[in-house]
Parts: structure tokens; sequence; C-alpha cells
């Protein structure tokens, strides 16, 4: 369309020249239709769809309360942890603006978990949104690189022995382990050569990163709409005149506003960590963080933060034992059932190599690599989640019991696993780490087949509206 | 040059040709980028040698000194110390330092102590899995990861454990030994650390 035939924007009122002219240099009001006023989003939302809305208010939080701490942080090993102190005690709000961006870091997993999990219940994976799953890992991961990053940066303790062993994960890389390790610290040990670029990476790299996979996920999820409790297509249904389905409301003001309310709630629990508790009883900010970073000393104990303590769990539990007792017939198990399942010789033999490389690998590499690989594995894993999911019906509401009870088992184990992160090491936890590993796993690699046993009740054809 | 689906071939060539060639500079003007996170100069030349006294160190007791920004324990072992040594000749998962040898283990410390006098163990204090300092246990007696120990070190992180030769336990997260550094008795009391004995 050339810019003059477009029409007036608001046929009246005093900003109708300013807004036609703007519009016809600039796609505005059809911005504006498409992603809000026009963005046509399924009735029935209901309390799990607020949680998408409130991490992108947490990533602007983050994004605001880190530029003005910037202006106040040194980072530089010899007075970053002194400079965090006197953001603290000394800049006006300093600790405000402190607390507010400590305390978002956990709210911002918060959220992101309980949306992962929504997506989870009701199958917003599925196909046609398997990209929006897809970009939506991908900001998981840079928001666990940002955290991870981050975390280093107040040089506590915790900070630095935290960086000190996440580091040393990729130094357990068979041949280049080492080099690379020493490449991701540009030292012989995490010192100030880390801190900086740690500094780098965590206030301009990695939200830049953020920022544009967060645009990825919302032009995909525009792309295709939005899935629903019921996870029916609701494009199936359309008003044969305006073409708008039947079962939607315009994402403004509907949506808007039902998410408004969300962040006023969200705001008040926020508020109440920030002032009142702000270091989560030890979850949010270690007490061993308050204590300035010491190269010859390991703090007692050292656990990370509770949103990577799952991950840490799986790290801790793979032990030779493990790899002997449970990896390697684990692995034996697998590659039989997927050759006993697929009729494709050449995926068989594809398979059955795989199993021999791992099997070859459990008895020449020490179990830390495998501790390692389990962790990253245990991450990925969920990129796979579209795939792996074979039910023929998307939201929970109409899957059967074994998927009710796999998904309950799951979060079990996930939970025990994320607890016993946070815990010291003794014997029997390692065993409790070990089943909730190997139940985690499970939920996963055996998907394909329990979720097309399920007895699935049929998908409606539109929205109940429940 | 024009084909039935109006591609010229030419045309096409040489876009392939200038995008290869493209991206070949691309990679090359990453590699600066890259090297630019190697450790400097500066961080390589502190790896100089470090000497340690160590007239003051009493029998049974520990003492640390940084090396390359890692603590490096120097512990006096008495007699009773080095035969716990020896009785956990069996609880430990490489008792002969043999894996590694290279790496963790210079020849004048292949031996049951891994140490140039028997009395006097030199390791950098990082433990081998995941690079956290483990912390001292060096009195024999019961403790909560082992009843029988004959002292040692114990890391907090994932829990493996050392004996007083720094070797490490079977079936513990930790693969290997505690690393001895490069090290040489420069007189009776004097440990230079970081540096062999020249021709040894």
């Amino acid at each position: 369309m050339a810019a003059t035939e477009k029409r007036p924007v608001t046929e009246a009122g005093p900003f109708n020249g300013l807004l036609t002219w703007i519009d016809q240099r600039f796609p505005l009001m059809e911005s504006w239709r498409s992603h809000l006023s026009e963005y046509h989003a399924p009735k029935n939302f209901n309390f799990w769809y607020y949680f998408g809305s409130l991490a992108l208010f947490v990533l602007v939080l983050q994004i605001v309360t880190g530029i003005f701490l910037t202006m106040n942080y040194k980072p530089d090993a010899a007075q970053a942890f002194a400079s965090v102190e006197y953001i603290m005690r000394e800049v006006p709000a300093g600790w405000w603006i402190r607390y507010l961006h400590s305390t978002g870091a956990s709210f911002f997993f918060i959220c992101v978990y309980l949306h992962m999990f929504r997506g989870l219940l009701y199958g917003s994976y599925r196909k046609p949104r398997e990209l929006v799953w897809i970009f939506g890992m991908l900001i998981f991961l840079c928001l666990m690189a940002e955290a991870f990053f981050g975390y280093l940066l107040p040089w506590g303790q915790m900070s630095y022995w935290g960086a000190q062993v996440i580091v040393n994960l990729f130094g357990a890389i068979p041949l280049i382990g080492p080099d690379l390790a020493i490449w991701i610290r540009g030292d012989y040990v995490v010192s100030d050569a880390t801190l900086n670029r740690f500094f780098a990476f965590h206030v301009i790299a990695v939200p830049l990163a953020l920022l544009a996979l967060v645009g990825a996920h919302i032009l995909a999820l525009h792309e295709v709409g939005s899935n629903n409790p019921d996870g029916c297509e609701i494009k199936k249904a359309t008003d044969p005149h305006t073409g708008i389905p039947l079962d939607s409301v315009p994402f403004h003001p509907y949506y808007t506003v039902k998410d408004t309310f969300g962040v006023t709630v969200f705001l008040i629990v926020f508020s109440i960590v920030v002032f009142f508790v702000p270091e989560g009883g030890g979850y949010f900010l270690e007490a061993n963080n308050f204590i300035a970073a010491d190269p010859l000393k390991t703090p007692l104990h050292i656990a990370p933060v509770w949103y990577f303590t799952p991950y840490y769990s799986i790290l801790r539990a793979t032990t030779d034992e493990f790899v002997l007792w449970v990896l390697t017939p684990g692995v034996i198990a697998f590659a039989g059932l997927i050759i006993w399942s697929v009729k494709n010789t050449v995926l068989r033999a594809a398979v059955a190599a795989v199993a021999i490389v791992l099997l070859v690998g459990f008895f020449t590499l020490d179990a830390k690599v495998w501790g390692v690989v389990l962790m990253g594995v245990s991450v990925m894993i969920f990129f796979l989640l579209p795939w792996l999911d074979r039910c023929p019906v998307k939201s929970i509401r109409y899957k059967g019991p074994i998927t009710k009870a796999a998904i309950a088992v799951f979060v079990v184990a996930f939970f025990v696993l994320g607890y016993l992160g946070t815990l010291a090491v003794t014997s029997g936890r390692t065993v409790a780490a070990q089943v909730g590993t190997a139940v985690y796993f499970m939920f996963f690699f055996l998907m394909p087949w329990w979720s097309k046993m399920d007895k699935c009740k049929p998908e409606p054809h539109r929205v109940t509206g429940k | 040059m024009t084909d039935h689906a109006g591609v010229n071939r030419g045309r096409r060539t040489l876009v392939i040709a200038s995008a290869c060639a493209g991206s070949a500079a691309a990679v090359a003007g990453a590699v600066p980028f890259a090297a630019s996170m190697l450790p400097s100069d500066r961080a390589k030349a502190l790896g100089a040698p470090v000497e340690a006294d160590v007239s003051q160190l009493a029998p049974g007791e520990k003492m640390t000194v940084e090396w390359r920004g890692q603590p490096v324990w120097i512990v006096h072992r008495t007699p009773e110390m080095l035969e716990g040594v020896k009785k956990d000749d069996a609880k430990v998962a490489d008792p002969k330092s043999e894996r590694k040898r290279d790496e963790l283990t210079p020849e004048y410390a292949r031996n049951e102590y891994r140490s140039i006098k028997p009395e006097y163990l030199v390791v950098v204090g990082i433990c081998t899995h995941l690079g956290c300092s483990p912390q001292d246990r060096l009195k024999a007696g019961p403790e909560p990861f082992a009843s029988d120990w004959e002292g040692g070190f114990y890391c907090p992180c994932h829990g493996s454990l050392f004996d007083l030769a720094g070797r490490v336990y079977k079936n513990k997260p930790a693969p290997d030994n505690l690393k001895v550094p490069p090290h040489t008795f420069l007189s009776e009391s004097k440990i230079l650390i970081g540096e062999e004995k020249k021709g040894a």
C-alpha cells in the first residue's frame, strides 16, 4: 500500500494528524492491530496464562534495575565486593534497586518454570507450535547463562566457587576440556579477567540475545496463534463473514487488562519478598555470598542458587556405580526398545552404533564426564518434547491416566532433585538423587511409548469455556 | 549463460564463490576476538614460582601458599600420619599414583608418600573433580563420611575424600589424586614451588 493511500488513524482528535503522519511512514497501526487489538487469542485462558506476560514484565524490570546497578558497580576483582556493599549502604535507594534485581532473578525463574509447566500441561509445544517452544527453550538457556554470569559479579564466596565449579564442568570434556576452561576464564583460576568478561556477557551480550529471542518467540506465537487449556485449534471454527475465530477475544483490551491484574498481584507478592525477606531464606541470596571471594578457601557447604539445583543434583548423582549399574543397563535396554519398535534398518543400525559408542565411553571415560553429559542432556531434552509426545490430543484435560501419573511423578522428581541439590551430600541422599535422576530421564526417554499407550478422550471441537 | 528456468548460472556461481570468500573472511575475523579471551601476558607472567618457609610448621600441621592463584598445601606429616597413609592403600583408587603421571605426579614424588621428603607433603589444594578446595580432616578418628578415617581431606562440594598423600578414595566423584606441583627443596626448610631442580 502506498504511503499516501493509508486512511487517517483516528479520524479525529488532537493526535490524528501526528499519528497519520507516522503511519504513512512506519507500520504503526498495522503492528498495533496484528499484535494487540486484532490478535485473536482463545477466550478460555486461565490462571496458567499469566506467567508469560509476567516473565516479560520481570525481563523489563531486570533490564531497568540492571542499568542503574551498573552506574555504581565496579567489575574489578579488587573492588567488586566493596562496590556492591557501597550500593547497599551508601547509594540512595541502592539497596532497593539491588534487591529488586537479585529477587527479580529468582522470580524470573519462578515465572519461566511455571510458564514452561503450562506448556507441558496443555501441550503448547505440539504442532504447529514447535518453533514457539524451541525459541522459548533458547530463551531458557540464555536465562541460565545470564543468571550464571550475573552470580559471579558480587564476588562473594558463593559467586567465586560456583563459577569455579561450573567452568570446570567444561574442563571435563575429553581432549579440549582443560584448554577450553582456561579460555573461558582467561586465566588458570577464576580471577579478575573472568569477572570482567562475565560482566560483559551479563550486561550486553546475553541480554541482546535474550531480547532478540523474546521477539522471535512472540512473532512465532502470533504467526500460529495461541494454544488454550482445551488444546483444540480455535482457527477451525471461524465467523463466515469476518474470518475471526468464534472462540476468540482480541488480546487488547481483554488480555492486556487481565495481565495488568496479574502484574498487580505479582507486584504485591514480589514487594513482600523485596522488603521483608530479600534473601529468600538463603535460597535467593546465599549466606556465604556476604563473605568476599577467597580463592584459597572453599566455603563449608557449596550449592548453586535454587533454580539450578535439579541439574546440579543430576551432576552429583552420576558416580562410578551409577554409570555401571544404571546408565549401562539403561542404554542397553533403551537401544533394545528402539530397535524392537522401529522397522527401519538404517535407523536400527544407527541406534546400535550410538549405543555401542556410549557403552565403550562408559568404561573408558571418568564418571565425571558422564555427570556433565547427563546434566547437559537433562536441560537439552526439553527441546525434543514436541516430537517425544505422541498423544493424539494436546491438553492434559483429555489425556489419560498414564500421562497424568507420569507428569505427577516427574514433578515430584524435579522437586526432590531440586531440594537435594541445596544440601550437602551423604550416601543416602546420593541414592535418592540417583533414583530421581533415573525417573527424570525415564519421563522423557520413554515418552514416545507411554504417551502412545495412554487412553485419551476425544478433543472437543470448540473450547469448553471452563 | 541463461538456462530454461531463467537462472543465470555464471552469476549464481559468482554469488556462491563470493559468499564462500565472505564467510572465510568472517571466520578469520573472529579469530582475534576468540584469541583475546585467552590468558593475557600478565596472567601468564603471574605463574612465577613462589618460595615457602617451613621452619615454623609444626609436625601435624598444614600451611597454604598461593601459586598461580591456587592454594598449595604443605603438610608436615608425623610418623603416625605416614603410617596412616600406608593403611589407606586399600581404600584409595590409585594407590601407586599411576594415572596421568606426567600431569599429576612428578618423577620425584612417585613413591608411597607422594613427596620428596616423606614428612613434607606438597599438593595443589584443588579437588580434581570440579575445582573446589577440600577441607582439612587431618586427625585420624571416625568422621561422618568414613568410620575408620586415617586423616586426610574432605571436599565439601561433592564429597570426595583424599588421604594424607593427596590420594583420592575409591568410588568418589573426583577421578584423580591431588596434583603435586613442580617443587624442590632450596634448603632444609625452604621449598620452591613452581620449579623443579635444574638438571634433575
